[in-house]
């Protein structure tokens, strides 16, 4: 879902609903290391609601694509994250032996 | 060298083609001392172009300082301009990540694990303690239904004590029920039936190894008149179509509790007194998991003889050493700066401690410590929670395209 301005798509704020922090931080981390944006930041509306608003601002870019590239960041980091984890654990059992 | 590479493509471009015969001609009387002009090499030379932040912003960036008033530069720096007036780009890039990113285990074992994950931001880091704890699933009770129960446990009291007991097996063979009718590929059934006959014991204690798993489903009847459609199957809480111990995965592998786990004590009962009654299991969460910063004990000049005497009496946790140097003198050394809990005893005392120790948070090396409930092990919940954001993400993709 989204929300922004039909004439200027460089800004727009995002609904994402059944999320919280979790992602919502997350995806501010990558979106304010991408040299395009020029504001992000994410709030809960109300704690009761399972709602998260995303907004993006850029400095030109589509908005929905510097999302969209802030979660493909995401994903290359677990998927990195998970390969480096597996090799470590499977080294730990290798050293130690049960 | 990413950031090289930007410099380059912000303004360098052209001297940079332009100088590339003259530098290669030239680099030996640049090396003799001669300056060539306009060389790349010879501009990032220059000691007014900053290549990396000055030490004191380096340090703010990377360490939160644990002074003896409060702690101090707490945040992370993540806007990718932050840096721009003195040149230093702060954007994200995958290789630098994959450089500097490590994971190494400390202690692992089916029941818990500790690994330090080094070169990640506490939003990541944070996400991945938030998915572990509330979203990676694990299999427990959440119906009961309750025959008989004349312990001296109530119902609701009994039925919460047993939505607690964690059971061995794995949640990744079923589905999330989600309102669906329960069949033998979303919930477990287990059966409780104990008493505790007066002429056997005076006093019984229930455990969760007393639990039988039913693998055809509930043995109740949803409600009584429901025998009067005799013609077809009773009418009953599941929807089982097959036995679950005739699953391929569940064959060898009955389910229960294994281990310690069939240890849990449900109630005790009494002479006469019995309980009746029957679980269903769906998805539960329950895992410890913990993070915090690996903390930097750093010595800001060499300490001896008594001064370092006294510092090391001082840290109750014993995270000082003292080593022997040359000709009878004593120094002190940071030994195990893990066991390091923040107290802050050692710079408690007035400003001179300050000065000889410094305590810092390492913003970006985090202990993790996993706990599994006892269905999985932990690495395999830490690499699943990894997988649950990694299709937070994906769905996300996919509703914006």
């Amino acid at each position: 879902m989204e929300h922004g301005s039909h004439l200027d798509n460089s800004s727009s704020t995002f609904s994402l609903v059944d999320e919280d922090h979790t992602l919502a931080n997350a995806l501010r981390f990558t979106l304010n290391q991408d040299p395009r944006i020029s504001f992000s930041g994410y709030s809960i509306p109300h704690p009761s609601e399972n709602r998260v608003n995303i907004r993006v601002q850029t400095t030109g870019a589509p908005a929905q694509e510097a999302l969209k590239d802030a979660c493909q960041d995401l994903m290359m980091i677990c998927q990195h994250v998970r390969s480096t984890f597996d090799k470590a654990v499977a080294d730990y059992k290798m050293r130690n032996p049960e | 060298m990413a950031r090289r590479d930007e410099r380059m493509s912000e303004g360098e471009e052209e001297t940079e083609a332009e100088s590339m015969s003259e530098s290669e001609s030239e680099s030996d009387s640049q090396s003799g001392g001669e300056k060539s002009r306009g060389g790349l090499d010879y501009i990032m030379s220059l000691p007014d172009v900053p290549m990396k932040l000055p030490p004191h912003v380096e340090l703010q960036r990377t360490r939160v300082l644990c002074n003896a008033d409060a702690p101090n530069h707490t945040d992370t720096i993540q806007y990718s301009g932050a840096f721009a007036s003195v040149g230093v780009d702060n954007s994200f890039r995958l290789d630098h990540f994959r450089d500097k990113f490590r994971v190494e285990v400390i202690r692992y074992s089916d029941e818990d694990m500790e690994f330090d994950m080094i070169g990640v931001d506490p939003a990541l880091a944070n996400a991945f303690r938030r998915i572990l704890i509330s979203e990676v699933p694990t299999m427990a009770i959440e119906k009961v239904l309750i025959a008989n129960n004349t312990s001296a446990i109530q119902d609701e009291v009994l039925a919460h004590r047993l939505g607690l007991i964690p059971i061995s097996v794995d949640p990744r063979l079923f589905e999330y029920a989600d309102g669906n009718p329960l069949n033998e590929r979303n919930s477990i059934v287990f059966k409780l039936h104990v008493r505790c006959e007066r002429k056997k014991h005076l006093r019984r204690t229930v455990k969760a190894s007393d639990l039988k798993w039913l693998p055809n489903g509930t043995e109740f009847l949803e409600s009584e008149n429901s025998n009067s459609s005799s013609s077809s199957k009773p009418k009953t809480y599941t929807e089982f179509t097959c036995r679950q111990d005739s699953l391929p995965e569940f064959l060898d592998n009955p389910i229960g509790f294994k281990g310690k786990l069939g240890d849990i004590i449900i109630a005790k009962l009494g002479p006469e007194e019995s309980g009746d009654l029957e679980a269903q299991c769906k998805f539960m969460l329950y895992k410890g998991v913990l993070i915090v910063y690996f903390i930097q004990v750093v010595l800001l000049e060499e300490i001896e003889d008594e001064v370092a005497e006294n510092l090391k009496s001082k840290c109750p946790v014993g995270v000082f050493d003292i080593e022997d140097v040359a000709n009878g003198k004593k120094r002190l050394t940071v030994s195990q700066p893990r066991a390091c809990t923040l107290c802050r005893e050692c710079i408690r005392e007035g400003e001179e401690w300050e000065k000889r120790v410094s305590l810092r948070r390492v913003k970006d090396h985090f202990i993790f410590t996993v706990e599994s409930a006892g269905a999985l092990p932990p690495d395999v919940l830490f690499t699943e929670a990894v997988k649950i954001l990694e299709t937070k993400c994906e769905s996300v993709i996919s509703d914006l395209s």
